[in-house]
C-alpha cells in the first residue's frame, strides 16, 4: 500500500484550500472617520522646538522624567517615544534645512493596533475615534507594537508589571464643564504650545484648516496634508515646510490603504462564516469514522 | 495488519545526559527568575522595534511547527488511511504534546502581563476580537494542546489500568470514554492545527510596511501550513532515529523512507508556491538586489531545494543516515523561513536591531531541556515506542 504523490497532494490541497488559501473575497470596505472624530493638527513650520508640549505631556500623564546627562548636567531629554514618553519633539534634517517634528499616536481611522489586539485592550471609541488603552485587559503580547505602522505603542521593558504606553489624546482631561470638544478630551500638549503649532479640534475642522493654509500659502508648504488619506487616514494631521518631505520628518510612505483592510480581508476570506473550518471538521470526522469502521471489519 | 505493540522502554533515568539536561533547566530557571522579577528588558534583547524575539519566533513558531508531527501523522494514518504508519502515531503525538506544551510555556515567559492570560478564552469585555489572528492562535493552541494530551492519554491510561491504586479506577472509567470520543478528538486534531499553523503566517499580513516584500504575500498562511506538515514529518523521522538508537528499538527504516518521498513532495510544493508567488507579483527583481535580504532569501531557497533533493534520492534506499540528513534539512528550511518572517525580514525602521540575549537563549534551552527530560521519563515508563523492551535499558 504505497501512497501516491497525487493522492497526497490532493489530500493536502483540500486541507490547504480550506484553511489557508485566500479566497477572492471582496476587500473590506474602507473605513471613514466618524463625524465626531477629534484629533490634532501639527504644523511643522510653526513649531520652534521649545518642547513645552513634551514636558506638559509628562506632567498631564504622570510620567517620570527621562534623564540624559549632557556635559555633566542632567536633562529631561527623551530621545524618542518610550515606556515613559507619549510625546516627543525631534529635529529632522532634509537637504540643508532642518525642521521640528512631533510624534505621538496618530489615532488612525482604521487602526492596526486595534485590529490585532486579541483582547480588545486597545479600542477605538465609536464616536470620538480616540484610540484608547485598557491595562486591565492587556496581556502584554506586544502584537500592537508589531502591527502599528508608526511604531507608536511602547512597552515598559524595565518593569515586572509592564504596560503599553501611548497617547490617548488626554481623554482623561476632558471635562463636561469645559467648552466644546474639550468636553471629550483636552490634549495638554495643545494647551501649552506657545505658537499654536499643534492644535486640538474636530478632525473635519482641522482638515479644513490645513487645506486653507495650503491654499493661502502654497509656497510655504508641501502640497499635502499627511493623514488625510495616509494609512487609511489618521486623526492627527501634519503639515510640513516646502522642501522638507514628510518622510524626512519620520512619517513613512505607508500608502493610502490601512494595513487591516488587507489582513482582515484575507482572514475574513479564509474564515468566512466559519464555513471552511466546519467543513474541514466534518470531512475529517467522516473520513476517520469510515476508515475506523473499515479497519474494524478487516480486523474481525 | 498487525504491528509490534508499544511497550515501555524501562531503564534508569539518571544518566549523564539527563544530568546535562538538568543543568540547562537550572540555567533557564535562573534567567527566567530575572525576567519575572525585573522585567523582560533585564533578561532579553527585545525592544520597542523588535517586540517579538526568539521566544515567539523559535519556541512558539518553529517549535509548534516541529510539533506538527502529531497532526502530520494523523493526516496520514487516519485521513489518508495509511495504517502501516501506525507505529509512528504514539511517539509523534507525544513529541507534539510536549512541543506544544513547551510553546505554551514560552508564551507565559514572553507576555508582559501573564496574569491576564486567563481573560483571553473568557472574552474579556464580553466579546472576542476576531479580527485578531493572535486571538485565534491563542485559543487554538490552548485547545489543541489539550487535544494532543487526550490523543496520547490512552498510553497512560492503559498503563494505569494494569497497576492497582487510585489511578486504576480513573483509568477504568476514562479509557472507554476516550476511545469512544476518539474520532471527534482526532477530527479536532486535524482542524485546529490547520487553522492556527496557517494563522501563524497570517499574523504578518498586517505588517505591510515592515515585512520585506520578498516575504510579505497573501500566501503567508498557505506557506506556513504547507511547511509545517513537512516539518512535522521531519521531526517524526528525527525522533524515531534517535529513539531507536538511544533506547535500542528496531528502526522502521522502510516506513521512514516512505515518508521521505512525502517530505520531498511537500518541500517542492512549498518552494513552487513561494517562487511562483514572487514571480507573478513582480517581485523577483528584489531577489537579485545584491543585499542582505536577497542573500537570506536565496539561502532559504537553497536549503529547501537541497532538502527536497536529498529526500527524493533517499526515497527507496532505507539509508537512515541520508534520511536523517534530509529531515534535518527540511527542519532547517522551514525553521529559517519562519525566523525570517518573524525576525530577519522584519524591519521596523529607525535603526532598530535585535539579536537574542544570553538570557533569552538560556530560557529557550531550559524549556527544551525540560521537554526532553519529560519525553525520556515518559517513554521509559509508558507504552509509547513500538517494539520489545530492551534488556539492559538504553543509553539516553
Ligand atoms: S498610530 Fe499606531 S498606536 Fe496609534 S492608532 Fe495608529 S496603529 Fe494604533
Ligand atoms: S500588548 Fe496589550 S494592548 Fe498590545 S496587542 Fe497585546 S493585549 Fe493588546
Ligand atoms: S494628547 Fe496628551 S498624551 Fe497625547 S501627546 Fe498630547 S499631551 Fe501627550
Amino acid at each position: 500500500m504505497k501512497l501516491s504523490r497525487r493522492e497526497l497532494l490532493t489530500g493536502l490541497a483540500a486541507a490547504g484550500a480550506a484553511a489557508a488559501v485566500p479566497s477572492p473575497a471582496e476587500a473590506r470596505d474602507r473605513k471613514v472617520a466618524e463625524a465626531g472624530s477629534v484629533g490634532m493638527l501639527y504644523d511643522s513650520t510653526l513649531c520652534i522646538g521649545c518642547r513645552a508640549c513634551v514636558v506638559k505631556c509628562k506632567e498631564a500623564n504622570q510620567l517620570p522624567q527621562d534623564r540624559a546627562t549632557l556635559n555633566g548636567a542632567p536633562y529631561d531629554a527623551p530621545p524618542d517615544l518610550n515606556g515613559t514618553t507619549k510625546n516627543v519633539i525631534k529635529l529632522a534634517a532634509a537637504g540643508g534645512r532642518s525642521a521640528f517634528m512631533k510624534s505621538q499616536c496618530m489615532h488612525c481611522v482604521d487602526p492596526a493596533c486595534v485590529s490585532v489586539c486579541m483582547i480588545g485592550a486597545l479600542a477605538k471609541n465609536a464616536s470620538t475615534g480616540i484610540v484608547t488603552y485598557d491595562k486591565d485587559g492587556c496581556v502584554g503580547c506586544r502584537y500592537c507594537q508589531v502591527a502599528c505602522p508608526f511604531n507608536v505603542p511602547k512597552f515598559n521593558w524595565d518593569k515586572a508589571a509592564p504596560q503599553i504606553v501611548k497617547c490617548e489624546l488626554c481623554r482623561h482631561r476632558g471635562e463636561p464643564k469645559k467648552p466644546g470638544v474639550r468636553q471629550i478630551a483636552d490634549p495638554a500638549c495643545c494647551e501649552v504650545c506657545p505658537r499654536g503649532a499643534v492644535v486640538y479640534g474636530k478632525r473635519s475642522d482641522l482638515l479644513q484648516e490645513a487645506q486653507r493654509r495650503l491654499k493661502t500659502q502654497p509656497d510655504r508648504y508641501e502640497a499635502k496634508v499627511y493623514g488625510d488619506q495616509d494609512a487609511g487616514g489618521t486623526q492627527v494631521l501634519y503639515l510640513t515646510a516646502k522642501g522638507v518631505p514628510f518622510r524626512a520628518l519620520g512619517l513613512p510612505d505607508v500608502g493610502d490603504e490601512a494595513a487591516p483592510a488587507l489582513s482582515e480581508s484575507i482572514s475574513h476570506g479564509i474564515y468566512y462564516g466559519m464555513v471552511a473550518p466546519v467543513a474541514l471538521f466534518g470531512a475529517a470526522l467522516l473520513t476517520i469514522r469510515k476508515n475506523r469502521k473499515q479497519a474494524d471489519e478487516e480486523g474481525a | 495488519m498487525s504491528h509490534p505493540k508499544p511497550t515501555p522502554v524501562g531503564g534508569k533515568l539518571l544518566t549523564p545526559f539527563f544530568g546535562v539536561l538538568l543543568l540547562f533547566w537550572a540555567l533557564g530557571t535562573a534567567a527566567g527568575t530575572v525576567r519575572f522579577l525585573q522585567g523582560l528588558g533585564a533578561a532579553s534583547a527585545m525592544n520597542d522595534g523588535y517586540p517579538w524575539g526568539i521566544w515567539i519566533a523559535v519556541d512558539v513558531v518553529v517549535g509548534t511547527a516541529l510539533g506538527s508531527g502529531g497532526f502530520a501523522v494523523a493526516l496520514l494514518v487516519y485521513i489518508l488511511n495509511r495504517g502501516k504508519f501506525h507505529p509512528l502515531v504514539r511517539p509523534a503525538l507525544l513529541t507534539s504534546a510536549l512541543g506544544y506544551t513547551a510553546g505554551a510555556t514560552a508564551i507565559v515567559f514572553d507576555v508582559g502581563r501573564y496574569w491576564n492570560l486567563w481573560k483571553v478564552p473568557l472574552a474579556y469585555n464580553g466579546r472576542y476580537n476576531w479580527t485578531s489572528g493572535l486571538l485565534e492562535v491563542a485559543l487554538c493552541v490552548m485547545a489543541y494542546t489539550a487535544v494532543l494530551w487526550v490523543e496520547i492519554s490512552p498510553a497512560f491510561l492503559e498503563r494505569w489500568k494494569e497497576q492497582p491504586g487510585p489511578l486504576q479506577g480513573l483509568a477504568r472509567f476514562a479509557l472507554p470514554l476516550v476511545e469512544k470520543a476518539f474520532p471527534v478528538v482526532l477530527a479536532f486534531g486535524v482542524v485546529l492545527p490547520a487553522m492556527h499553523q496557517s494563522t501563524l503566517g497570517s499574523l504578518f499580513l498586517v505588517s505591510v510596511t515592515k515585512l520585506h516584500k520578498l516575504w510579505h504575500t497573501p500566501f503567508l498562511p498557505a506557506l506556513f501550513l504547507v511547511s509545517c506538515v513537512g516539518m512535522g514529518y521531519a521531526a517524526v523521522v528525527v525522533e524515531s532515529v534517535f529513539s531507536a538508537r538511544a533506547f535500542r528499538r528496531p528502526l522502521e527504516t522502510r516506513m521512514l523512507s516512505d515518508l521521505a518521498g512525502i517530505m520531498a513532495g511537500l518541500t517542492a510544493v512549498f518552494l513552487g508556491l513561494r517562487l511562483v508567488d514572487i514571480v507573478l507579483r513582480g517581485r523577483l527583481g528584489l531577489a537579485f538586489a545584491l543585499d542582505f535580504h536577497a542573500l537570506v532569501f536565496w539561502l532559504e531557497v537553497a536549503l529547501a531545494a537541497v532538502a527536497a533533493g536529498m529526500l527524493w534520492t533517499s526515497r527507496g534506499t532505507r539509508d537512515a543516515g541520508a534520511l536523517l540528513r534530509g529531515a534535518f534539512a527540511v527542519m532547517a528550511a522551514g525553521g529559517l523561513y519562519r525566523v525570517d518572517v518573524y525576525l530577519t525580514a522584519f524591519d521596523p525602521g529607525n535603526g532598530w536591531r535585535y539579536f537574542p540575549s544570553v538570557g533569552e537563549i538560556l530560557v529557550t534551552l531550559g524549556i527544551v531541556a525540560v521537554e526532553t527530560m519529560v519525553y525520556i521519563y515518559i517513554v521509559r515508563k509508558y507504552p509509547i515506542l513500538a517494539g520489545a523492551p530492551a534488556p539492559a535499558g538504553g543509553r539516553a
